[in-house]
């Protein structure tokens, strides 16, 4: 049988099927959506591309903070008048579909003025009017159409980041003067002595020259600098070979014209710096929609619901909670601060903190920590601690949070180009000295064109080609790394830490299995109508586990939370839920999770729900058991230590009850012994760890939203193609390796030449551009080869 | 051949006329967001009814935005 999708959101109608013009709906909210666009003309939504949509969630009073309006003056950029701009971020943006809907937006409301999407960032600046309409109503528009935005801490107050578009307008500068300049030096590559040529050549060179100023004097500052830095923290850095050879360039060429020596190199000193930034820009790649530097922030609301002294709910920015204040959390929001629970019982979603997806019970008077998501019916909490205090928050106040880039790591390129400067220069200097006794008048000569032509444009060009494609080539297979020395340290590790739960398992899937009496169809339709409406997750899975069944009304319907449903049918009466909600008996309770059921009272069965594994982690755990030491550290109790001795291999250690602490000491015990360690994990409760560790690696469900401060984000379907990630990585090293010994082989021609005292500007030009792209092309083409395997998998 | 100062002013005044463009451009934050641009070109009358004057005046918005 073919699925039938809905025609909004793509989602396959299983039970509930909806029909309006001839169209197939999987919910009211998608049905909902789909008539707003038609009754606006905006249908050809669907036309762009197939079920575009995504079905809007119930945000009934979530956004009511936006009423006030020293939060609303946080959030938006700008404000004049009765106009105010503010730019959302949208992770359901996908498509070109959602572009044209979202530039739509004045369609479906006369108080939007415009709005622009920006795709690669996943964001919307909307220009709206105050006059009868507002920041709520703008959000409240959005999230009825499917396109939530996402305001998070982050948002509240943050300084617009200035875009850094120097890189850019020194391309254009470097790019100018190097057109212009070949331009005016290709009539002196022939060496043709004609009358008229001969006159302008003083006026040619004059202007090669002013041209040559900004591109050494600005858009090669970065080089000069990150020399002088090198030079200070004595550090042989390539940059100083690459500084040397722009000075020298540039000093001899304005020799040479200031005496009508020559025409000077002023053609490969604009060339080579345009190649150089040129490498810049392509090593500089980034993923713009993700943000690899989140903490808890980005996790947090921005308000919360607080009840005052008067007994009335107000709204609270959450930096305002105070010790003492009552709280209201409602269904789906996040308890922002450490407290106790007031109401009777509650059921918390720890996933964002453990990785553990199923609920935890909290009765009255317990403890509830910042970070957990509250489901079922709103409860009361009384803050105990602020923000900043609180257990989860404090974390972000470690050590580890603080440093910065990590100056140990030494870049391939580092130590090559120690050896490459104290090479070079020996050579300049053994040339000169050769000279000297020779022929002085050829020895400045020849000493400034060994450091010409041994400028190390290909070698600096070589990383950022090959590493930058391959960032790409992994970022489109699901494998998003901040930089490229990222990728160059994943080809050098020793050790890899798993976490557990959430990474190794699925957060999202269970394994469910019934055990108990036979179930009867009628069983199994009562049970199937008394899951579909309940809104706890366990009920949901279990709903989508059953066969589909006749829908009918439930006769009475009750649930109890945190215990679980009742529910009658034909004069039965049937109890769902914990062991000791549906039977008196000690005998039925269990320590995993389950969902128990009775009938008039007899114990029925239950329905167990097991983790499992992601796909491929056996065979993950195999393959890279020959390279790498393995551990597992996981927050869980030993429940699962024997089928992971037995799943994977015998030398994989394993850790259990592991706290966040506890993991990012360990991480720096492994360290301490000279090892370079991958953290692989998920959770905020791994977030100190990913950041202690050489490279953290963040698994996540949903790459758009949430992922703990880490170095590499990767999708969670792609954790089985890790040991070919890390060994493509490797291999693209050797690349560079390879490239670096094509690119001494230009140089030895080239320095036979310097050597000589024949090196000709025309040389030069053809030498150095033809060196670096040779090298450009072979990297990109190399690296594209080793990365079939993951590209492969993909298609299939 | 003296017009070869001339030729030479001009066309480095030109290089420069496009070269300052190319800033400005820059400047504008046009080279911020590489893709959005090349989708929404293709966007132009698609209301589904031929309404035409709402359709002409989201052209026009269409044509401010871009």
């Amino acid at each position: 049988m073919v699925k039938e999708k809905c025609y909004h959101c793509g989602d396959d109608c299983e039970t509930t099927k909806i029909k309006q013009d001839k169209k197939l709906f999987c919910c009211r909210g998608c049905l909902t959506v789909y008539e707003i666009f038609s009754e606006n003309d905006l249908t050809c939504y669907y036309d762009l591309e197939q079920s575009p949509g995504a079905t809007p969630l119930d945000i009934d009073g979530k956004y009511d903070y936006l009423d006030q309006e020293d939060i609303v003056e946080k959030l938006i950029d700008f404000q004049e008048g009765s106009t105010e701009v503010v730019t959302l971020y949208i992770p359901h943006i996908h498509c070109s579909s959602c572009i044209w809907i979202l530039e739509n937006l004045h369609q479906l409301d006369p108080g939007v003025l415009n709005s622009q999407v920006d795709f690669p960032k996943k964001k919307v600046s909307v220009t709206y009017t105050t006059e009868g309409f507002s920041l709520k109503s703008l959000v409240e528009l959005m999230a009825k159409i499917g396109y939530e935005p996402y305001i998070s801490l982050d948002n509240y107050g943050a300084t617009k980041d200035d875009l850094d578009r120097s890189l850019i307008y020194k391309i254009g500068v470097a790019g100018f003067a190097f057109g212009n300049v070949m331009f005016l030096s290709f009539p002196e590559y022939f060496e043709v002595s004609e009358y008229w040529l001969e006159q302008y050549k003083p006026l040619f060179r004059w202007l090669m020259f002013f041209f040559s100023l900004p591109v050494v004097f600005y858009a090669g500052r970065d080089y000069f600098k990150s020399a002088i830095q090198g030079i200070r923290s004595q550090i042989l850095n390539i940059d100083i070979p690459i500084a040397l050879g722009i000075t020298v360039l540039f000093i001899r060429s304005s020799v040479d014209i200031f005496f009508d020596l020559g025409s000077g190199f002023f053609d490969s000193l604009t060339g080579l710096v345009f190649f150089l930034l040129l490498g810049k820009i392509v090593q500089q790649k980034t993923y713009k929609f993700m943000s690899f530097e989140r903490d808890y922030k980005s996790y947090f609301p921005i308000a919360v619901t607080k009840i005052n002294k008067k007994g009335r709910e107000e709204n609270v920015q959450v930096y305002d909670i105070e010790r003492g204040d009552r709280l209201r959390i409602r269904n789906q929001e996040l308890i922002p601060v450490d407290g106790i629970l007031m109401s009777s019982s509650a059921e918390i979603d720890y996933s964002f903190v453990t990785g553990e997806a199923n609920l935890v019970q909290k009765k009255s008077g317990d403890k509830v920590y910042a970070g957990g998501k509250h489901v079922g019916a709103a409860v009361e909490v009384v803050a105990e601690k602020s923000v900043e205090q609180s257990y989860l928050t404090q974390l972000w106040s470690n050590d580890v949070f603080q440093k910065g880039y990590d100056p140990k790591f030494q870049s391939l390129i580092d130590k090559i180009s120690k050896k490459f400067t104290i090479a070079v220069l020996s050579i300049a200097f053994s040339g000169l000295l050769f000279w000297l006794f020779y022929d002085p008048s050829l020895a400045l000569n020849v000493f400034t064109a060994v450091l010409i032509i041994a400028c190390p444009c290909a070698i600096a060009l070589a990383t950022p080609f090959a590493l930058g494609n391959l960032l790409r080539i992994f970022g489109k297979n699901g494998f998003y790394i901040k930089n490229t020395n990222v990728l160059e340290q994943m080809s050098d590790l020793d050790v890899l830490v798993f976490d557990k739960t959430g990474t190794l398992t699925s957060s999202q899937k269970n394994d469910i299995t019934y055990s108990g009496l036979k179930l009867t169809e009628e069983d199994k339709m009562v049970l199937k109508n008394s899951f579909r409406n309940s809104n706890h997750p366990l009920s949901r899975e279990l709903y989508s586990f059953l066969d589909s069944q006749n829908i009918y009304d439930a006769e009475s319907f009750e649930e109890h939370l945190g215990e679980g449903i009742v529910s009658s049918y034909n004069n039965h009466t049937y109890k769902l839920g914990s062991a000791k909600f549906v039977s008196s008996d000690p005998q039925y309770s269990s320590l995993s999770t389950a969902v128990h059921i009775s009938r008039d009272d007899s114990y029925l069965g239950k329905f167990e729900f097991e983790t499992i594994y992601r796909d491929g982690v056996q065979d993950l755990f195999q393959s890279l058991d020959q390279h790498y030491k393995l551990i597992i550290l996981s927050g869980d109790n030993e429940g699962e230590r024997s089928i992971l001795t037995k799943m994977l291999p015998k030398t994989t250690q394993l850790f259990f009850n592991q706290k966040p602490d506890s993991k990012m000491r360990m991480i720096k015990k492994i360290q301490a012994e000279d090892k370079k360690v991958a953290m692989i994990g998920d959770g905020l409760n791994d977030a100190g760890a990913l950041k202690q560790a050489d490279i953290g690696i963040a698994i996540s469900e949903n790459v758009n939203v949430f992922s703990p401060a880490c170095d590499a984000i990767m999708d969670a379907s792609q954790l089985s193609n890790l040991s070919k990630f890390v060994s493509i990585s490797k291999q693209g090293i050797s690349i560079i390796k390879l490239s670096f010994i094509f690119s001494f082989l230009y140089n030895a021609v080239g320095l036979y030449f310097a050597l000589t005292g024949q090196l000709q500007p025309v040389i030069a030009a053809i030498l150095m551009p033809l060196s670096s792209i040779s090298i450009v092309i072979f990297t990109t083409l190399a690296t594209n080869f080793i990365s079939k395997p993951i590209q492969k998998s993909q298609r299939i | 051949m003296n017009v070869i100062y001339g030729l030479l002013a001009i066309s480095i005044l030109v290089a420069l006329v496009f070269f300052a463009l190319f800033i400005f451009s820059v400047k504008k934050g046009q080279f911020d967001d590489d893709y959005t641009p090349s989708v929404r070109m293709l966007f132009e009358d698609e209301l589904v009814k031929d309404d035409s004057s709402k359709t002409t005046q989201n052209s026009k918005n269409q044509s401010k935005q871009s």
